[in-house]
């Protein structure tokens, strides 16, 4: 009897163990989330974190970099146009996630100057420096291509990517300005 | 991570894979210099310089690539994350640890996607070559740092090209070294480059003026300045249409290092 009841606490410590572990680790990326790529980001508030730390809810983003007069501040315009064409309820839910393609001059408090200038809500906009090292692959899985120039601006192609809470692939759009489809996948995604 | 600190890792890391003999293929230095690319770069009309570095004599074989996903299993074909690499990723060999007839080991890999191909790179300690570094390199013959000026040359290389792919690719090295000790950078396989994303062609001038679709902001897209390096203008178009997790039948990659 003694020993069923070791037995029986022995079973209870390693379920609450394998509880505890399953509680700390988060589930596993599905394969098609682009979170699959490990790159390292600093946020405007110089806030290091891993790409994957964006899951959690779904997400819009984009690339661009803070000294670019021309199409880039049309890119926080576009992506605030969608977030303006949201409910105050669906807003809550998303996130706006900006990368810089120019992590030699946009610090984060390079960063956080547009954050203020622009009145981006930090508590769905976040924008990032990426590791220099992994610049090129971040605009891979967004499928966005750039080169930098030699005047230190970049000539660059404009996608705007939504993705679910873990990553994976919802909808793009390279339209600069209002995209009626892109915006309706993101009230889906935002309702669901 | 400091210059110093960089420069010390790289040769500690030159002298440990030199002692494990693990690089049959080796590395040869390319010298610095002024180079013109066969694309007419407005911002640097005049050419750019390339700095001196170090590059894979041949490309990256299927043995070499399969020792480096048995030791990275999350590049194995049935583990690797779909965002990564498409369905045909390494779909030539017969299992995910298996090569077959179709891709023999000492060829050079392909159905690699840039993703894998900047991992391979990373995990030796080194990083995909830059468009500019590549063509450049290639830009050489036997003799000659730069050949491109001669049709020979060129007919040689675009002959190439016009030949039929064949199941199994032959195995690199065959081919005779350039000027710096290079192999197979024609004739054999398209190679990635770590800024294949850099390459802004459009197929015509579609994009321009339509500001409702603009695609690239700046400086307008690459145009060419040699017409007649059709084997550049070739990769360069294979290129620009590539995303990183595209693999094809004949794209494979070399590594570089340095400067």
């Amino acid at each position: 009897m003694k020993r069923l009841q070791i037995a029986a606490a022995e079973l209870a410590f390693i379920a609450l163990t394998l509880g505890a572990l399953v509680a700390h680790s988060a589930p596993t990326l599905p394969r098609d989330s682009i979170y699959q790529l490990d790159a390292a980001l600093t946020d405007q508030a110089g806030q290091a974190m891993r790409f994957s730390g964006l899951r959690g809810r779904p997400r819009v983003v984009t690339m661009f970099y803070t000294s670019c007069q021309y199409i880039c501040p049309l890119i926080v315009d576009s992506v605030k146009a969608i977030e303006r064409g949201l409910t105050a309820q669906e807003r809550e839910r998303v996130g706006f996630a900006l990368i810089s393609m120019d992590p030699e001059r946009d610090s984060p408090a390079a960063l956080k100057k547009v954050m203020d200038d622009r009145k981006l809500d930090p508590s769905r906009w976040a924008l990032f420096r990426p590791a220099e090292a992994d610049l090129r692959a971040l605009a891979g899985v967004l499928g966005i291509r750039y080169r930098a120039l030699s005047d230190g601006e970049f000539n660059h192609s404009t996608m705007l990517v939504l993705v679910d809470a873990e990553g994976r692939v919802l909808a793009r759009t390279e339209k600069i300005g209002s995209d009626p489809e892109f915006l309706a996948a993101v009230h889906a995604a935002a309702a669901g | 991570m400091g210059r110093t600190a960089g420069l010390i890792a790289f040769a500690l890391l030159a002298a440990t894979s030199a002692a494990a003999g693990e690089d049959t293929s080796g590395w040869a230095t390319v010298p610095g210099g002024r180079f013109r690319s066969a694309l007419a770069l407005a911002d640097a009309p005049q050419g750019s310089p390339v700095v001196r570095f170090v590059m894979m004599e041949t490309p990256v074989t299927n043995r070499q690539f399969l020792e480096f996903v048995r030791a990275n299993p999350r590049w194995l074909r049935d583990r690797v994350p779909t965002a990564l690499a498409e369905p045909r990723y390494l779909s030539h060999w017969d299992g995910p640890t298996q090569l077959g007839n179709r891709s023999l080991p000492n060829s050079p890999v392909v159905w690699v996607s840039w993703f894998a191909a900047d991992a391979y790179c990373r995990s030796s300690d080194a990083r995909l070559p830059t468009w500019t570094e590549w063509e450049y390199a290639a830009a050489a013959d036997a003799t000659r740092r730069d050949a491109r000026s001669d049709p020979a040359w060129r007919e040689r290389i675009l002959a190439w090209y016009a030949e039929p792919s064949v199941a199994a690719l032959p195995s690199v090295g065959n081919d005779a070294a350039n000027a710096y000790g290079l192999r197979d950078l024609h004739g054999l396989v398209w190679e990635w480059v770590e800024d294949y994303s850099a390459l802004l062609v459009s197929a015509d001038n579609r994009e321009q003026g339509d500001a409702d679709e603009l695609r690239f902001c700046g400086a307008g897209a690459i145009s060419t300045s040699d017409r007649e390096n059709y084997a550049v203008l070739m990769r360069v178009a294979m290129l620009s249409a590539l995303e990183g997790a595209n693999t094809t039948a004949n794209v494979g990659f070399r590594c570089a290092r340095g400067p």
